[in-house]
């Protein structure tokens, strides 16, 4: 059981107008009653109870927090939530998230979603969503592989993946969400892993205090279709050679003893791994999330070798102030009452030039 | 502005330009009691703008009338050339009219495209007044006219006023300080002028919109309010036009009320923004532009301070989307497009059937398939409306069936939504959408109470006596669900497209949980309460029954009048709601002999009619982009009386 944050929504900016608990709530209030339905060890399970765990800290009225979800495996995660929920149609819920975030500011609005959902089918509505800079939070989860069609490979697949649909191997180069993110504008971006619960836990507590859109990719295990695709990040000794762990305003090392880190290039400008020595160490580039550039989080977005997945760098990307869209359309209608007057729809129907018929 | 209309003569005398108030007695007045005008030029020549504000003019001085843009869907087509040609045609009366007329009275022909496109359609004997300007050799070659037609007495039996318009506006404007070109773009105000004069039009309305149009240039707005006068200027002085024309206000065909000029659209608008203050809901729509609803989306834009959300989404389906969030979130939701939007959006119709949330889909019917023709009307979206989604997921339907009715449509489309918890198309189209004609504007208290009640607490106990919310146990009457909305304490729930248990609402896969699901949405949705179809057969003889639904409307009543004008009997009936049809649709069909059913497609709802109530109903089709013509109709429909 998760204990109650000493930040409540009273503090998050981006939770202000969500109601808050009346009382303190824990992680029961937050599971459905209806039995959880994935296979035996799915990284779903993982995330499922961190993020039942999590929602206690942020002491809203559950009544005022909605689920919204697509199609796929990762999608039927809002049936387990004690919240509203709806489980929508394939790769479509950033859309209708956004009708619900821009007309009822009081909700605190999700949307789950896979690396099928999100990224294929429901491509456009995820970069438009990330443009518009909506208050929701996306969380995507990310297994590399179709699941709920039992196998097929997907767009964040490595290329050359064998399976049922791909027997000589996939043709098609895969999407970085991360980079597909930032370059859609997304205000914040990060990636974690579903194992590490205190690591994707912090990043949510991220996410839902950021003002606007926040898409968080979960690294997720599919351990029938594509076990062990992050394998490498999550062996212990490997992973200390593959993972990055992000943190603002700390210089981005890693490896045994921080002993690698991460350097601009001076004649290309792109961002390289190098083996941290007296004489470079003042050159490793020090994490700086709420730079409003996108450059640099983009470059390192790119670290990660799509095949090893060695260097893949995990953590909040990209956390900037924008403009949010629901807090705009919301502005604009209470500059038309004040430019305008509150509707009069009388005036309004007998507007324009008329004439009076007289018996 | 707001003029009295009581008696004819009153009203005409009333005709003022500027300051100067000219008598239109100087010259001889001849009274008619309807005129059919169409104005046709250049897509660049304004004609839609000198189209309504004839309009304007006309409404204001307190004729009945029907109005038919018709412009290609290209923005600006090459000069001069047939496809480039847009045209506006008006349709007034001293009485009670319904079309916007078969055959103008008079053609105004900017250019050769103009008159070629559009004599076809004019009969002989009728006034065309051409801009002599543009006919060059040119121009004239361009749409095929190897001798000038002016000349070569094509035009003979037409009363033809050559006019130098383009010559007589910059000669008119030459006093400002503009270019040639800048004053040749005032010579529709010229060809306004000059009608107005012809048809003595109450100008202030046109003075004052000019001025209003162009404030920040008030050069311009000078410009074209002189290009104005001098058109009515020259029509008073000018001995080719001899007469003048009177149409006397239709003030005994109206009932009393007040009146404005209404397009399709705008009362389509005013109706959504109606039906959210009369369901005390916010309204929120999520649109994608497309011809010909996007004056809607525009329209709603205007209007925030009625608390309205519009949502310009990236496509058609995030459109609906966004809708159907909010109307999870206890909007009054409604998304707006054309057909081939509408095939995009099947899938979350479908899902909103399946959630049993409001929604109102509106569908501003155009040409198709595919793009068919944006600009031009049609109405071949019945059977995708009724059918164009996977499984079984029956949507009411309604149509307005004119203009200013697509106010009253929106309201019905969004009780039906809101008491039934469904999604509702609304099938408008291109006719209906961009036609105008008066509207008595209704009171705030004539209209409907469109208050629903969102779910407050438990409305279930379980065997252990627990007390729950099931967001599917329903509303015995009505076969509606409780619209239970976030933020709403105790009432948690989920929902979505996977099939659902009878009450719980909780996932389910039973067999027969699902035949029975399936039957209960079919049930719901025939068991709308819609009024009986009302028949007019004034004899009560009539043997044959014509049946129509949306926007032809108006041709078939102007039909049937001529039919009985001549002495036969015909029944009439229209449908405002095509699922469920109205309860007594059966009997009312299998009291005639004959059953005609004229639509703008191939037999739409023909098919359904005879499908569903075994009656042999004849199909009369015509799928060209434009609305029947009423002589046309009376034609077929007299075939159909004798045969």
């Amino acid at each position: 059981m998760a204990d109650t944050s000493t930040e409540g929504p009273g503090t998050i900016e981006a939770l202000s107008l969500v109601p808050k608990a009346e009382a303190r709530q824990s992680m029961k209030d937050f599971k459905s009653d209806q039995e959880v339905r994935w296979c035996p060890g799915c990284g779903d399970y993982a995330i499922l109870a961190a993020v039942q765990g999590f929602m206690p800290e942020l002491g809203l009225a559950k009544e005022n927090i909605v689920f919204v979800s697509g199609i796929g495996c990762s999608s039927r995660f809002p049936y387990y939530m004690n919240t509203y929920g709806m489980h929508s149609i394939h790769g479509r819920a950033p859309a209708i998230a956004t009708g619900l975030a821009s007309s009822r500011r009081d909700l605190s609005v999700w949307v789950v979603t896979g690396d099928g959902d999100a990224l294929s089918i429901g491509g456009n509505h995820l970069i438009h969503a990330l443009r518009r800079n909506v208050n929701l939070k996306i969380l995507l989860f990310n297994n590399r592989i179709y699941g709920l069609t039992k196998g097929q490979y997907s767009p964040t697949s490595e290329v050359g993946k064998i399976t049922k649909s791909t027997p000589m191997g996939s043709l098609d180069a895969p999407f970085n969400p991360v980079s597909l993110a930032i370059g859609a504008e997304a205000s914040f971006v990060a990636r974690t892993v579903d194992s590490d619960r205190k690591h994707l836990t912090d990043v949510l507590r991220q996410a839902a205090a950021h003002p606007g859109t926040a898409l968080v990719e979960i690294y997720q295990n599919c351990n029938i279709f594509n076990d062990g695709a992050f394998e490498v990040l999550k062996d212990r000794q490997q992973a200390e050679e593959a993972v990055i762990r992000l943190e603002h305003g700390q210089p981005v090392r890693f490896g045994a003893d921080g002993s690698r880190g991460v350097v601009r290039d001076p004649h290309t400008g792109d961002l390289k791994v190098v083996t941290v020595t007296p004489d470079n160490a003042a050159q490793v580039l020090v994490h700086d999330a709420r730079t409003a550039s996108p450059t640099t989080a983009f470059a390192l977005s790119r670290l990660a070798d799509p095949d090893t997945l060695h260097h893949t760098p995990i953590g909040v990307f990209r956390s900037v102030d924008r403009p949010v869209y629901d807090t705009q359309m919301a502005d604009q209608l209470d500059a038309a009452v004040e430019q305008n007057g509150k509707g009069d729809l009388a005036a309004l129907l007998a507007g324009g030039d008329t004439w009076t018929v007289v018996g | 502005m707001t003029s009295k209309v009581s008696s004819p003569t009153e009203q005409a005398d009333e005709a003022v330009v500027g300051e100067q108030r000219k008598p239109p007695g100087a010259k001889d007045v001849r009274r008619l009691d309807r005129v059919i005008i169409r104005f046709a030029g250049d897509s660049g020549d304004g004609m839609q703008l000198t189209g309504d504000r004839f309009t304007s003019e006309t409404a204001s001085f307190g004729n009945d009338l029907s109005t038919l843009p018709n412009f290609p869907a290209e923005i600006r087509a090459p000069a001069g050339t047939l496809p480039g040609v847009s045209s506006f045609q008006l349709h007034f009366a001293d009485h009670d009219i319904l079309t916007p007329g078969d055959a103008p009275n008079v053609l105004v022909a900017m250019n050769p495209a103009a008159l070629r496109a559009n004599i076809a359609d004019v009969p002989r004997g009728a006034e065309i007044i051409v801009n002599t300007d543009e006919f060059t050799k040119r121009a004239m070659q361009k749409v095929g006219y190897a001798a000038s037609p002016l000349e070569d007495g094509s035009l003979d039996g037409y009363n033809v006023h050559p006019v130098p318009l383009t010559t007589m506006t910059v000669e008119a404007l030459k006093d400002f300080e503009l270019s040639r070109k800048e004053a040749e773009r005032s010579k529709n105000m010229f060809a306004l002028g000059l009608l107005s004069w012809m048809y003595h039009r109450p100008t202030e309305g046109t003075e004052k919109f000019l001025r209003t149009k162009f404030a920040k240039k008030p050069d311009i707005a000078a410009a074209n309010l002189a290009a104005f006068r001098a058109g009515w200027n020259f029509g008073e002085t000018t001995e080719d036009f001899a007469v003048s024309y009177e149409v006397a206000p239709a003030s005994k065909t109206f009932p009393t009320g007040t009146y404005r000029n209404i397009s399709g659209n705008l009362a389509l608008s005013y109706g959504l923004i109606a039906a959210s203050r009369q369901a005390d809901l916010p309204l929120y729509l999520g649109s994608y532009p497309i011809t010909p609803a996007s004056d809607i989306l525009h329209e709603l834009s205007k209007h925030k301070n009625f608390g309205v959300r519009t949502f310009q989404a990236e496509d058609e389906i995030a459109g609906i989307g966004a809708a159907l969030g909010a109307a999870f979130g206890g909007s009054l939701a409604v998304t707006t497009t054309s057909g081939p939007g509408v095939a995009l959006k099947s899938e979350t119709i479908g899902l909103a059937v399946s959630l049993e949330l409001p929604l109102l889909v509106i569908d501003i019917q155009r040409g198709g398939p595919s793009t068919g023709l944006p600009t031009k009307t049609e109405q071949a979206d019945l059977l995708q409306a009724m059918y164009g989604r996977n499984g079984e997921a029956p949507v009411p339907i309604v149509a307005p069936r004119t203009p200013a009715d697509c106010f009253d449509a929106a309201m019905e489309a969004a009780r039906i939504a809101l008491m039934y918890r469904t999604p509702v198309l609304l099938l408008s189209d291109g006719y209906l959408a961009n036609g105008s004609e008066p509207w008595r504007i209704p009171e705030l208290d004539e209209l409907p109470d469109l208050r629903v009640q969102f779910a407050q607490g438990p409305n279930h106990t379980l065997d252990d006596g627990t007390e729950v919310f099931w967001p599917y146990k329903r509303d015995p009457q009505t076969l509606a669900r409780p619209w239970a909305v976030p933020g709403t304490p105790g009432l948690e729930h989920r929902i979505g497209g996977i099939e659902k248990q009878d009450g719980s609402g909780n996932i389910s896969y039973d067999p027969a949980n699902h035949d029975f699901m399936v039957r209960t949405r079919q049930a719901k949705v025939d068991g709308i309460d819609v009024p009986d179809l009302e028949v007019d057969d004034p004899t009560g003889s009539a043997r044959t029954l014509v049946l129509g639904w949306g926007s032809t409307y108006g041709p078939i009543t102007a039909a049937v009048r001529r039919l009985r004008t001549a002495g036969d009997h015909i029944a009439q009936a229209h449908l405002r709601h095509l699922n469920p049809f109205p309860r007594n649709l059966g009997a009312v069909l299998r009291r005639y002999d004959k059953v005609v059913i004229p639509e703008m497609n191939l037999g739409q709802l023909a098919t359904l009619v005879r499908a569903r109530y075994l009656v042999d109903a004849h199909s009369y089709n015509q799928v060209n982009g434009m609305p029947f013509k009423a002589e046309q109709l009376a034609t077929a429909l007299k075939e159909a009386i004798d045969g």
